[in-house]
């Protein structure tokens, strides 16, 4: 189908934008990479009033190391982050989720913060965010705040941005080298959004997992920590036992809706077998 | 005006189209695939799922692969954009383009642009890819009719040509 009419602005800078925020006011959506976005607007399920194309803003995009975080502006693509170097060294679990995100031409265009202020529960950032205890930028009228990823992400599509506001860059923490990152996802097709999927970081020295984060993705309204599983794991080394342990305690964590093509046990029983195929390569290296 | 009306909105784009820059008040909810097809009349861009999930519309903008239904026309102002008609004409992709013949990679050809200009991109990034990366690469783009197998092969083979390994 195509799109609802509707007006467009084009911000040269962020006080721009956020001056064409306000004055188009709450029924205008702001345009990133426009991959989530424009099948929304194509198929009809949003109908904004007006576009703000923040896509022109220089100071939003780029992968930069600053001492013991990874500042990622938000328009930065997922190409871009596919093809970084320091991403792969310092977050390596962002470089293992982005092969996921859909296919080339998308990951082209697509941006991280676009992804993420979509807040799309199905989406890999959002549940990388979570495991990894990444850092919000928001800026408003009043200036900028940063947000938790723990706190960012509110419920199906909804995030702690407020109308007024844009999302500036994500700060993730670089790793140590004692961590360890797994990424993987089940989909019925390769680059279809996941049915289940797990985005995991933990400190494995010695054989032992120490600091499990597991975010699972898919099973709610927003990416999932599965702390039973994780506490289960602690001080834990790699074996069949602690592995069984883990998968049984997701019963505790999870507590999925079902969908279209997966009834909630259906859920549940992929994300146990996530779990360990995911635990077997965070023991591997 | 395609896609609009008389009392829509309209915004002035300059698109490079092939090398040519090309000037035109486009309302903003218009895609660059139907600005391509109906402003430039440049009609190998194909318009199938119009939600980003068959590829047919793959062209390039600023060097890389996008889905023109995902695109808006006006977010392209400035940009450089290439159709499977400039890939065409600039002859860099004849010997893909033969291989696809060769190999019967085409039924109907609705996908085949979408699928050249996906594979073309593969090809520059990548002169040996394996069976396994040219599948992910085109991972993105339906085709109906053939099965892949003739496909992935085309691009196997002008990949190996182009190494002037014998094929």
């Amino acid at each position: 189908m195509k799109a609802p009419s509707f007006e467009y602005a084009k911000a040269e800078s962020v006080d721009e934008a956020l001056e064409l925020l306000g004055r188009f006011g709450d029924d205008a959506k702001v345009i990133a990479g426009g991959q989530s976005l424009v099948p929304a607007l194509n198929m009809r399920l949003a109908g904004p009033s007006a576009l703000i194309d923040i896509g022109a803003i220089g100071e939003l995009r780029g992968i930069k190391l600053d001492g013991a975080v990874m500042r990622i502006g938000a328009l930065t693509r997922h190409c871009e982050i596919m093809a970084s170097g320091e991403i792969a060294r310092h977050v390596p679990l962002l470089a293992k989720a982005v092969p996921n995100i859909a296919h080339e031409a998308i990951r082209n265009r697509g941006t991280i913060g676009g992804s993420l202020a979509n807040a799309d529960p199905a989406a890999e950032w959002p549940a990388c965010s979570l495991a990894l205890g990444a850092v919000m930028e928001i800026a408003g009228q009043n200036g900028r705040r940063k947000v938790s990823a723990a706190d960012f992400f509110q419920g199906y599509y909804t995030t702690a941005i407020e109308p007024d506001e844009i999302l500036i860059a994500i700060e993730f923490p670089v790793i140590s080298a004692d961590y360890r990152s797994a990424f993987m996802e089940l989909s019925r097709r390769k680059g279809d959004y996941a049915m289940v999927g797990l985005a995991a970081h933990a400190r494995v020295s010695g054989g032992v997992f120490n600091d499990v984060r597991l975010s699972f993705f898919n099973v709610a309204d927003r990416p999932v920590l599965a702390v039973s599983a994780a506490a289960v794991l602690e001080g834990k080394e790699m074996s069949v036992q602690a592995v069984e342990q883990a998968q049984q305690a997701l019963g505790d964590d999870l507590d999925p809706l079902g969908d279209l093509y997966c009834s909630p046990e259906y859920k549940i029983r992929l994300a146990r077998v996530l779990t360990g195929r995911v635990l077997s390569q965070l023991a591997a290296g | 005006m395609s896609g609009g009306n008389a009392m829509e909105k309209t915004y002035p784009v300059t698109v490079i189209v092939n090398g040519t820059p090309m000037t035109a008040l486009v309302p903003a909810r218009l895609t660059l695939a139907d600005f391509l097809r109906n402003e430039a009349e440049l009609t190998g861009t194909h318009v199938g799922c119009e939600h980003g999930v068959c590829g047919a519309c793959t062209v390039r903008v600023d060097g890389r692969t996008v889905r023109g239904c995902l695109t808006l026309a006006v977010q392209c102002d400035g940009a450089e954009v290439e159709t499977i008609e400039g890939a065409t004409e600039d002859g860099r992709i004849k010997d893909l383009q033969d291989a696809f013949i060769e190999r019967n990679a085409l039924q109907c050809g609705f996908c085949t642009p979408g699928f050249l200009m996906a594979a073309d991109e593969l090809l520059n990034d990548n002169p040996s890819p394996t069976r396994e990366e040219i599948r992910e690469h085109l991972s993105g783009n339906y085709c109906r009719c053939t099965g892949y197998q003739a496909i992935v092969e085309a691009v196997e083979m002008t990949a190996a040509r182009r190494r002037g390994e014998a094929q």
